[in-house]
């Protein structure tokens, strides 16, 4: 079974520019982060591993309270942990930005 | 002088690869994934899909020279090649066609990565290897195709029938060339005929150096960028003479002696 999940998020940084991190492999992820033209955060997960939907909305809560940035996030997830997702944000963010 | 420092070409991804084998900066992905043409077929499948379905295709300069370097992933299932990757590679390789045709040659990389074709895409895999096939072979009449195959998955299935078509097969050692996999030869004909969790077997029999040594590859060369873009430059400026597209009669074990000596040219 997929899982897809979406989250929403109050935001209003602008970011420049979309990034493309990770890939879809054991332990992984691919993030796809580009700017929203809205003060949101609209994110869609697809998943291979069912019934995390809560943990999926603590990291990404936790992400968007430190970064307020009005993005369009779409997450292919082949298992990983909370600590690699949340890696992974950071590290689009950064080459976003 | 042997480097002290190597930038291993294995432990990158496939986008990183591509880039570096082109010149700093000229990197110009073709398709990137927020072209979103992953696999269509993998969700309905419950296996999670790849934006890029597994293969970058980037276009920029080697040495100066117009380049296009196609890389498959060999994390994203195995590299496997499904109907969207397969279409990407054989895109690539007619784009370079048509670029020669029009006074633009433009020199294919094929770093490929992969286990072959995807099974849960089996005929559309099938059909996309005999058009990177096809398209291969029209290219290396006009101009070297050069394969590097230097990931840490190799290649086999289907696409080491495109490699061996290629103009020239740069190897590491610590990649692999065949047609069927450990697990498949273990599947198919037992463990006493391989046994796939036999890692040095598995490297003597299909792993680059003995690839290198049975002259199947033109060049083997360490897991570093800076040899492996070399080594690339080189098989363009001096390809190996192309052999035959149909291989000589292998003889069929049914025949009797003499015919069998007969089919082999030799008097009894």
């Amino acid at each position: 079974m997929i899982e897809t999940l979406s989250y929403e998020f109050a935001a209003n940084e602008p970011v420049a520019n979309r990034a493309h991190v990770g890939v879809v492999a054991s332990g992984n992820c691919e993030v796809l982060l580009e700017p929203a033209a809205d003060g949101r955060a609209s994110i869609v997960v697809r998943t291979s591993v069912t019934g995390f939907d809560r943990t999926w909305q603590a990291v990404l809560a936790r992400f968007f309270a430190r970064n307020p940035v009005a993005v369009q996030i779409e997450i292919n997830d082949f298992g990983a942990t909370p600590a690699v997702v949340a890696l992974r944000l950071e590290q689009a963010l950064e080459y976003a930005r | 002088m042997t480097p002290f420092l190597t930038e291993s070409f294995a432990e990158r991804g496939a986008r990183e690869r591509a880039r570096a084998l082109l010149d700093p900066a000229s990197f110009r992905e073709l398709l990137d994934p927020f072209a979103r043409i992953a696999s269509p077929y993998l969700a309905a499948q419950d296996v999670v899909p790849q934006a890029d379905d597994g293969v970058v295709v980037a276009r920029g300069t080697l040495g100066n020279r117009r380049a296009c370097v196609v890389a498959s992933d060999g994390r994203f299932l195995g590299g496997s090649i499904g109907e969207i990757g397969g279409a990407k590679i054989a895109g690539a390789l007619e784009l370079a066609r048509r670029d020669f045709e029009d006074g633009r040659p433009t020199r294919v990389v094929l770093a490929l990565d992969t286990g072959g074709i995807r099974l849960q895409e089996a005929n559309l895999g099938i059909l996309a290897v005999t058009e990177i096939c096809d398209a291969i072979v029209a290219l290396r009449e006009r101009m070297p195709v050069v394969a590097v195959i230097a990931g840490r998955v190799g290649v086999y299935g289907g696409l080491s029938l495109s490699t061996a078509l290629c103009s020239a097969i740069i190897v590491s050692e610590g990649a692999r060339i065949g047609l069927n996999g450990p697990d498949v030869v273990e599947t198919e004909s037992g463990i006493e005929e391989m046994d796939s969790s036999d890692r040095p077997l598995i490297w003597r029999v299909t792993g680059g150096r003995r690839r290198f040594e049975q002259d199947f590859t033109t060049e083997l060369v360490a897991d570093d960028v800076g040899a492996i873009r070399a080594a690339v430059e080189r098989a363009f400026e001096r390809p190996r003479p192309l052999g035959p597209l149909v291989p000589p009669p292998f003889p069929d074990p049914r025949l009797e002696r003499d015919a069998f000596l007969h089919a082999m040219e030799i008097q009894p």
